[in-house]
């Protein structure tokens, strides 16, 4: 199925639940809005012109004013050879999501890592617990509120550079 | 005469007494790499496994996000570093993809030379490994001397051996010597050879069939639930290939085959990666057959070295040193996904920029990550020992799993 039969398809199914959609570097990026993201994504699996059954990678990130995080799933029909990427922004007060580990099992270990990093809640998840990081550590270490480096040391002065 | 009473139900013990649990590793001799795993044991047969993971995090999602483009790539060698020049090769294909790069034919065959060395010294530590766990040592010892002949190739072009951090953004930073081609053009001539020996102690070997055969079996659609990639998913019968899917440094330009298995046993991920070594020593010997001349980089000056005469004569070529060494490269931004055929799997890196000299956020999709959470699966109903077995034939590796 091409690109723009898709976006036809989805805006049929899901109207104004789609909010963007975009084409880097030959990969087709949805942005969806968050109550929706899981019947997409049922309907990205289940619907047999679809077909997306395989899920590369399940990541998240924040954005730069630091104020949304993001889900960002890569889904690979393996059979026609299409990959698209879906996303969806949620706030950063109330960082929750449906989980999808009832549509692909993969996900599992995908969504805890997510939680461990972002500390995205993904709702409905059987075991969400940290799996990298120690279960003590109370922060949530790649959001962009924790520098990598120590602040509070003067010797390493780039501001020469412009940084 | 004492009356037995046949319809008695067996006294319930309670399960704390009936079965034991087990903690296998972190650091067990048998699992080659940090990886704990609580076995709940009904005697000898596995009920259940809890994989705990993360002893080696080193971070390197957010140490990423401070290094310039250039070094990150001394991260990637410790992700897979049982074959870490697909990694580097890897990541250098993201950045040109966002910088928007081609390069000459004559670099990315010098690359395709590259990955299919490490493909088979990551399949040789594999495959010989299976065969230590099963306790045949000869085979582990014999082609261990291969492995140690491509780390020879890979310290001759870069000077390092197992994190080599080989090649630049762009291409390579020179040609390869005289040297590196004699040492490539000797294993080419003696390594099959080896392989068919190594072959023929194993692969129709009693004693090793009856061990792997039917070991940690998973189905095809199993498999695929679980985002299986590499050597482990065509085991099960599923030709996915990125090399093919995706054809990325002129991989469209070789004959090759992808080996597939049917039962998804150690046996058929064993017998998968034999193929995979003889299709990739195909593949070298076309790449080298088919050599194109030209230049061994492509036109990035932002990222690739001057020549050291230039940089002493030259004010651009200075300052380009200078810009290089310290980072302040400015990428266009954007977002990119792009994956390669790991040693093990579908190796991804889905990098944001937003313009800077370091990557907004950078993730990556890891193979063996992704699969090794099917293990307790597999290995349920099963021995001890098959689990084992399981574990070295699944090619899970340390450093790319806790990332």
């Amino acid at each position: 199925m091409s690109h723009d039969t898709l976006s036809e398809l989805l805006s049929k199914q899901f109207n104004t639940s789609i909010l963007n959609c975009t084409t880097d570097f030959g990969m087709r990026t949805y942005t969806v809005a968050l109550p929706e993201l899981y019947a997409v994504l049922k309907f990205l699996k289940d619907d047999a012109a679809c077909n997306f059954f395989f899920l590369t990678d399940l990541t998240g990130y924040q954005s730069a004013d630091e104020q949304h995080l993001y889900v960002v799933y890569h889904l690979h029909n393996l059979q026609t050879n299409q990959r698209i990427r879906v996303k969806s922004q949620m706030p950063i007060q109330k960082p929750e999501c449906h989980t999808v580990t009832d549509i692909w099992p993969s996900a599992n270990w995908m969504e805890r890592e997510t939680y461990d990093f972002f500390g995205i809640q993904f709702k409905g998840h059987p075991r969400l617990k940290r799996i990298l990081n120690v279960d003590e550590m109370d922060i949530f270490p790649l959001r962009k509120e924790f520098p990598l480096e120590d602040q509070t040391r003067d010797d390493k002065n780039d501001k020469m550079f412009g940084r | 005469m004492a009356k037995i009473n046949q319809n008695a139900a067996p006294t319930e013990t309670p399960d704390k007494d009936r079965f034991s649990t087990l903690n296998l590793g972190p650091t067990h001799p048998a699992t080659h790499g940090i990886f704990q795993n609580v076995l709940k044991m009904d005697g000898e047969i596995i009920l259940d496994a809890e994989p705990t993971i993360g002893y080696i995090h080193r971070a390197f999602e957010k140490l990423a996000e401070r290094r310039p483009y250039a070094q990150i790539t001394p991260i990637t060698d410790r992700l897979n570093y049982c074959s870490s020049p697909i990694n580097n090769m890897g990541w250098y294909m993201t950045v040109e993809k966002l910088l928007g790069a081609t390069l000459p034919k004559r670099a990315e065959y010098h690359r395709v030379i590259i990955m299919e060395l490490s493909r088979i010294a990551d399949h040789i530590i594999c495959n010989t490994i299976i065969g230590q766990d099963t306790g045949a040592t000869t085979g582990f010892l014999y082609l261990f001397q291969f492995r140690e002949h491509i780390y020879d190739i890979f310290e001759s072009i870069c000077g390092a051996r197992l994190t080599t951090n080989i090649g630049r953004i762009g291409g390579f930073d020179r040609e390869w010597s005289t040297e590196t081609w004699n040492k490539i053009n000797d294993f080419i001539s003696r390594f099959p050879q080896a392989l068919n020996e190594f072959n023929s102690l194993l692969e129709r070997n009693r004693i090793f069939m009856d061990r792997t055969i039917n070991c940690g079996p998973i189905s095809a659609e199993r498999a695929l639930a679980y985002s299986f990639t590499g050597p482990n998913l065509r085991a099960a019968g599923v030709d996915y290939d990125v090399r093919v899917a995706q054809p990325y440094s002129s991989y469209d330009d070789f004959e090759f085959s992808i080996p597939v298995g049917s039962q998804g046993d150690t046996y058929d991920r064993f017998t998968v990666r034999q193929e995979e070594m003889r299709q990739s020593l195909s593949i070298i010997k076309q790449a080298i057959a088919k050599l194109p001349s030209g230049a061994m980089h492509a036109d990035l000056p932002d990222f690739y070295l001057p020549p050291k005469e230039a940089v002493y004569n030259d004010m651009e070529a200075l300052i380009y040193h200078f810009k290089i060494v310290m980072g302040e490269t400015d990428v266009p931004k954007g977002e990119v996904y792009h994956a390669v055929e790991g040693g093990n799997g579908e190796l991804g890196f889905y990098l944001i920029s937003d313009g800077g000299r370091t990557p907004f956020r950078l993730h990556f999709r890891r193979p063996c990550f992704i699969y090794y959470q099917a293990y307790p699966e597999m290995i349920k109903g099963g021995m001890l020992s098959d689990a084992i077995l399981t574990m070295s034939s699944m090619n899970v590796i340390a450093g790319e799993l806790d990332a």
